[in-house]
């Protein structure tokens, strides 16, 4: 569903991905590991439309659309949703009317009707649940005064209620403890499905504990050096990334 | 002929035309006349019209509205949907066909000034010009030398009003640009309370000149909420004198709502005169084009353990100016006074401008006072994060901008208030923004 082809991108003129190519199928769970500064954040930055970031040459396409040349927010109502690893305060602006807006955004772009109040409450009410949150969430700005986990638990919220094709989840285990980890890794799961792919951008294994991946990729200097399946991690857990930078110089 | 001569030349065309009048009005028309011709109009050498120009107001000739005619349609369109007591003045004429005032309960008085004038004038003559005297500004003496129409409302002790008092005030549309010069007196007996809206709007395309003059008299424990939804057309020159005496333990909440007129300026004063009485300015304007909107407070402590509080968010596109000048002035001997003032503004566009005052005047040692002033643009990370989650870049800046206005917004209870000021300031939302229904729903799933 998502191509990813040689894809060069420069942030203040310096080249951070340099000719990245990656393939998400439908069904599929990929994580992209690698040390820091390597350009993982970068690439989801880019597919979701981030202001900043000058995309040289390569190409992204999701469903034979071309990604680039799409609006922030049509990218969204497609189905491609990203997930922050510093998500946003929004003072002012409650959940539940973030989640209610952006749900029929969504449902406009593909020509349907707004959903009905009793049936996006019913939604949002065993989403909340799922995620093991209070309600009273819902009536509190977005973000505002959340600690690190609510805030990471309020991103897959989102998801859960907008469903997105491809979910994009840029480090979402930090700052997690373990109870949080395991909340998160159960709500990022229950997206899993025959038609969706899933993008974990991780820097630790930790987390690939409790959502097993299908491939696992390394990303090195704005490269993908090195791909696998779920072992793949292990490895770097126990060896960590520099046998990888060493294979990718020599 | 001076600017101040073509209004005093309009005035003896109108005195002219004036049947006999109780001695004591006449006498304060001369007073008033006498007061502006000395004053002349305000210029910006005047510390407190330093940035409002106000030559658009003297170098124009307006006429006197003689009628109230009105297109019952578009009248329609524009009234507040509410279950309301409702007086409409068309260019400051009384509009009997489009007030409403059903049965008022027992306690409650409102009546146009002129008929409170025909059945008793002693009654007005009393308290009218006891607050806002012809030395308040040029403005306030031009009204009490044109004074003929307005307001009245009384609440007897102990009244409470089942249902919002409107004050609306229509602004035509016409070759002939008029000035009106409305009057309005509020005397809120002991523990009373009452929500009063005054509603300004009119027709697209109108210019007239709105000059009011307001005294509000709150006795011992009474509560009133004074809803000013200012929605003038934007050519419309609005200017209003405010003035609120306040007795031992009462309480004012001002909802002072600027989203119309081209040229806007308020002056909201109160005297906290006893022990425990408070005051609660809520304010909120929003300018576009070359809109100009001035907000001048002051709070006078004049009494021991006084409180006022007050929050002001301005929000300016374009080239619009905005002005805020609060000023909070604690007497002698008036200690243990509680008093926060703040006034935040979003600027939209790169030639927006605002000038924002903030002043104490402390000569009490046992206070509690705090201000601030802040000005900022729309944070572009939460327009980036909302457009992520599919919503569209226009929606996105207008929740925003509303969520800026939010504080002072979520405290408006009548959502015939609400939507108006949502409309004008955030464009048509997906849907409401308060979300009353969903709200309820949520928390009737919280506690369940």
């Amino acid at each position: 569903m998502l191509e990813v082809k040689d894809l060069h991108v420069t942030v203040e003129g310096s080249e951070i991905l340099k000719g990245l190519n990656l393939t998400i199928g439908a069904g599929e769970v990929h994580a992209l590991m690698g040390p820091n500064g390597a350009g993982k954040s970068t690439l989801s930055a880019v597919i979701a439309g981030k202001d900043g970031y000058e995309v040289t040459s390569g190409s992204i396409t999701f469903e034979g659309q071309d990604v680039l040349e799409m609006e922030i927010e049509e990218r969204a109502q497609a189905g491609l949703l990203l997930g922050f690893q510093y998500p946003v305060e929004i003072p002012g602006v409650k959940n539940i009317y973030l989640l209610k807006a952006a749900l029929n955004a969504q449902r406009a772009a593909r020509g349907e009707e707004e959903i009905p109040a009793p049936e996006f409450m019913k939604l949002v009410k065993e989403k909340v649940g799922f995620m093991k949150m209070d309600a009273s969430f819902l009536q509190r700005a977005v973000n505002e005064g959340f600690s690190g986990g609510e805030k990471k638990r309020n991103e897959i919220l989102q998801m859960l209620v907008l469903q997105p094709k491809l979910a994009m989840l840029d480090e979402i285990d930090s700052g997690l403890d373990i109870d949080a980890m395991k909340v998160v890794a159960d709500g990022v799961n229950s997206l899993r499905g025959e038609d969706k792919g899933i993008l974990l951008v991780t820097h630790y294994q930790r987390l690939l504990d409790y959502i097993v991946p299908d491939h696992v990729h390394v990303l090195v200097d704005g490269r993908i050096v090195k791909s696998g399946d779920a072992d793949l991690a292990r490895e770097l857990e126990s060896r960590g990334y520099d046998w990888v930078v060493e294979d990718s110089a020599a | 002929m001076s600017d101040e001569q073509r209004f005093l030349d309009r005035l003896a065309e109108r005195n002219a035309q004036r049947g006999d009048e109780p001695t004591w009005i006449a006498a304060r028309r001369q007073a008033g006349a006498a007061r502006f011709e000395a004053l002349g109009f305000p210029h910006r050498r005047i510390e407190e019209w330093k940035y409002t120009d106000v030559r658009d107001i003297a170098r124009s000739d307006f006429a006197l509205a003689t009628d109230a005619e009105f297109s019952p349609a578009t009248a329609a369109a524009l009234t507040l949907p509410l279950d309301a007591y409702r007086l409409t003045f068309v260019d400051g004429v009384f509009a009997p066909a489009l007030s409403d005032l059903g049965a008022l309960p027992e306690g409650v008085q409102v009546l146009p000034l002129s008929r409170a004038l025909e059945e008793n004038h002693e009654a007005v003559g009393g308290p009218l010009g006891r607050l806002t005297g012809v030395d308040f500004s040029s403005f306030a003496a031009l009204n009490t030398a044109f004074m003929e129409e307005g307001a009245v409302v009384r609440l007897a002790p102990r009244t409470v009003v089942d249902k919002p008092i409107v004050l609306q005030f229509l602004s035509r549309a016409g070759e002939q640009e008029v000035m009106s010069h409305p009057r309005i007196l509020v005397e809120a007996g002991g523990r009373s309370e009452a929500t009063l809206i005054e509603h300004h709007v009119g027709e697209d395309g109108a210019a007239n000149f709105t000059n009011l003059v307001e005294e509000i008299i709150l006795e011992r424990g009474a509560i009133l909420t004074h809803y000013k939804l200012q929605e003038a057309p934007l050519k419309d020159r609005h200017i209003a004198s405010i003035h609120i005496e306040q007795a031992r333990d009462s309480r004012y909440v001002s909802f002072n709502l600027n989203l119309g007129g081209g040229l806007v300026r308020n002056d909201l004063v109160s005297d906290l005169n006893g022990e425990g009485a408070e005051a609660i300015y809520n304010g909120l304007f929003y300018g576009q084009g070359r809109q100009h909107v001035d907000n001048h407070t002051l709070v006078n402590h004049n009494a021991l353990r006084t409180f006022s509080r007050e929050n002001y968010k301005g929000i300016l596109d374009d080239r619009a100016h905005g002005v805020f000048n609060g000023k909070v002035i604690v007497k002698r001997d008036s200690q243990q006074i509680e008093a926060e003032q703040s006034n935040a503004n979003l600027l939209l566009s790169d030639r927006a401008e605002i000038d924002t005052k903030p002043e104490l005047e402390i000569y009490a040692d046992d206070v509690k006072c705090a201000h601030g002033a802040t000005t900022g643009q729309l944070d572009e990370e939460a327009v980036y994060a909302l457009r992520t989650r599919g919503i569209d870049e226009q929606t996105a800046r207008g929740l925003l901008t509303l969520a800026f206005a939010g504080e002072v917004m979520e405290l408006v209870d009548l959502d015939a208030v609400s939507e108006r000021v949502e409309l004008a300031v955030a464009g048509k939302l997906p849907e409401r923004f308060n979300l009353a229904g969903l709200v309820e729903t949520a928390s009737a799933f919280n506690e369940g």
